[in-house]
């Protein structure tokens, strides 16, 4: 969902099979969405859903920065990356390690679209919309940041996604305020 | 107030020392826990890094009033205890915020390795966990430093950084073939790879005091790969450009130097851009191996304590340039004059393309 607006509706599908269908029904081509873990690939469709009539994209840009929010971190990768590790199974693989790491995404969205400027992954003990609107709001402390993709990309593991996301600027508009994100949580839940 | 924020307390718990002097002197006397281990963690490869005698920790933390936690949540709370004793503030007060920074935590999910915190120092908001990779540590000084400045319901920040190592971290490590299996050798030519440390610092910031000062901190992302640096340094380049022009009483660069054969090149390639290649340098992953969520806070503390003295802290392991570019950087330990003001930057970078730069002054 986009602004209130249905881009695309599945009922059989969750987690991970249901960003691989986002994935070929938003018709985004970056094959290196197939490499990528649970929360990464929930990261880049969320942000390519936000971010697709954006004109000027894939032009390196240092101000916009990627600030995200979780609850799980890079748990769902940790479990795949355990499971190469034990006294059964001792192969331990790189390609998921790499992915062990709660900031990841936030560096896949800047790779992805050439975002130069700061990103950062907190993970918090719970869904909190206070917390995440004063570290988007201070962020913008960095006078080279002018725009700010956040919010809330979490999962507990492959099946289970949650993604809701915002670019937030400077300027005048709609203030980004928690009872805005609270709003569309009661909205559409 | 004119964006700075200030270092209230802080303090150093690594396999070397209890205090941010006693590690300080470690470095200064090229002293390292970096030892070569087999079968720890259950581990099949041995390796080498700096790991703490758990017994001795534990001692340490029930003198300082702490029994009966999981041992990362122990070094947390040693590390805060001694931070927050030396500031002098009420840990309990609607006025203080917490902020940790790690990678792995004790290795369940993240957002329980804060309920320690929360639950011995009875903070009154939830904790903040920042796990921005190896700059961890940078990130939340940054994140912090804005709190203070944007937040006028909280007067003090916790910051602490801590990481203890396991069977989880060092097997990805192997499995990437970036440990050295030797103590590691930043910026040198004949550098293999990088040595894993466990350590936890803590420091309390607040708006006003004497003494040490974060002047203003950056994150920024290469746009390049999400487990190697940018060639051209652009991440730590641009983090860099973000605190020039340089001071005047500048006295060095504490940066990142993992010792592994991209990281090392990449940052000489920064500092060039920067125009900074002529600062000292020090780089002390030689001595405490990484410490990854705690490196940011730690390598600051030591860093502040070198300045303090007027000493540029030597480089262990390095003794032949090993970069295309040159790095004005020392075996030994060197000496500055600093009359009235000194100042120095962190540098750091990490995976998924981060970088941190951070300004710290005294006076």
């Amino acid at each position: 969902m986009k602004d209130g607006e249905i881009v695309m509706q599945m009922s059989e599908e969750k987690g991970t099979a249901l960003l691989g269908a986002a994935y070929r029904h938003l018709k985004v081509s970056y094959p290196k969405f197939f490499k990528m873990d649970a929360i990464s690939k929930a990261g880049l469709i969320a942000s390519e859903i936000l971010l697709a009539d954006e004109r000027e994209r894939f032009v390196p840009r240092e101000d916009r920065a990627v600030v995200l929010f979780s609850r799980h971190g890079c748990e769902a990768d940790d479990i795949h990356y355990r499971e190469t590790i034990t006294d059964g199974n001792y192969f331990p693989s790189p390609a998921l390690f790499v992915y062990t790491l709660p900031n990841v995404v936030t560096g896949e969205i800047a790779i992805r679209n050439l975002y130069r400027g700061e990103t950062s992954a907190y993970v918090l003990e719970k869904f909190d919309a206070g917390q995440i609107v004063s570290i988007v709001s201070e962020s913008f402390e960095d006078p080279v940041t002018d725009s700010v993709l956040c919010g809330w990309v979490d999962c507990a593991d492959d099946n289970n996604v949650e993604a809701l996301v915002f670019q937030v600027e400077n300027g005048d508009g709609e203030e980004f305020t928690a009872d805005v994100i609270n709003g569309i949580l009661t909205n559409y839940k | 107030m004119n964006g700075q924020v200030a270092i209230l307390g802080c303090s150093a718990v690594t396999p070397l020392g209890f205090t941010p002097e006693e590690n300080f002197r470690a470095v200064l006397e090229g002293r390292s826990e970096l030892r070569l281990h087999k079968g720890e963690f259950g581990v099949r490869e041995p390796f080498v890094a700096s790991l703490f005698n758990r017994d001795a920790v534990r001692k340490e933390a029930y003198k300082e009033g702490i029994p009966g936690y999981g041992f990362f949540d122990t070094i947390v709370l040693l590390a805060a205890s001694k931070a927050i004793r030396e500031a002098g503030i009420d840990p309990a007060s609607e006025k203080v915020q917490f902020v940790l920074s790690t990678i792995k935590g004790d290795g369940t999910p993240l957002s329980s390795s804060a309920a320690a915190l929360r639950e011995h120092f009875h903070c009154k908001h939830p904790v903040t966990v920042v796990s921005n990779a190896c700059i961890s540590g940078l990130s939340a000084l940054v994140s912090a430093r804005r709190m203070l400045l944007c937040r006028e319901d909280i007067d003090y920040i916790v910051v602490v950084g801590a990481e203890v190592q396991s069977r989880f971290i060092v097997t990805g490590f192997q499995s990437l073939k970036a440990l050295s299996e030797e103590p590691c050798k930043p910026f040198d030519a004949g550098r293999t790879g990088l040595n894993l440390g466990e350590a936890s610092a803590a420091v309390v910031l607040g708006r006003e005091g004497a003494g040490w000062q974060i002047v203003r901190g950056v994150v920024r992302n290469d746009a390049n790969h999400i487990s190697g640096p940018s060639r051209t340094g652009e991440g730590s380049y641009n983090a860099l450009r973000a605190l020039l022009p340089a001071p005047e009483d500048l006295a060095f660069i504490s940066v990142h130097g993992t010792a592994t054969a991209y990281n090392d090149e990449m940052e000489s390639i920064a500092l060039e851009r920067a125009g900074l290649s002529e600062v000292p340098v020090s780089a002390l992953k030689g001595i405490f191996g990484h410490t990854m969520g705690a490196a940011g806070i730690l390598e600051s503390i030591v860093s502040m304590k070198a300045a303090e003295y007027g000493i540029i802290l030597p480089t262990a392991g390095y003794s032949t340039p090993g970069t295309s570019r040159p790095v004005n950087l020392s075996a030994s330990p060197r000496r500055f004059e600093a009359p009235g003001s000194v100042s120095f930057i962190k540098l750091l970078s990490g995976f998924g393309g981060v970088n941190g730069a951070v300004l710290f002054r005294w006076g």
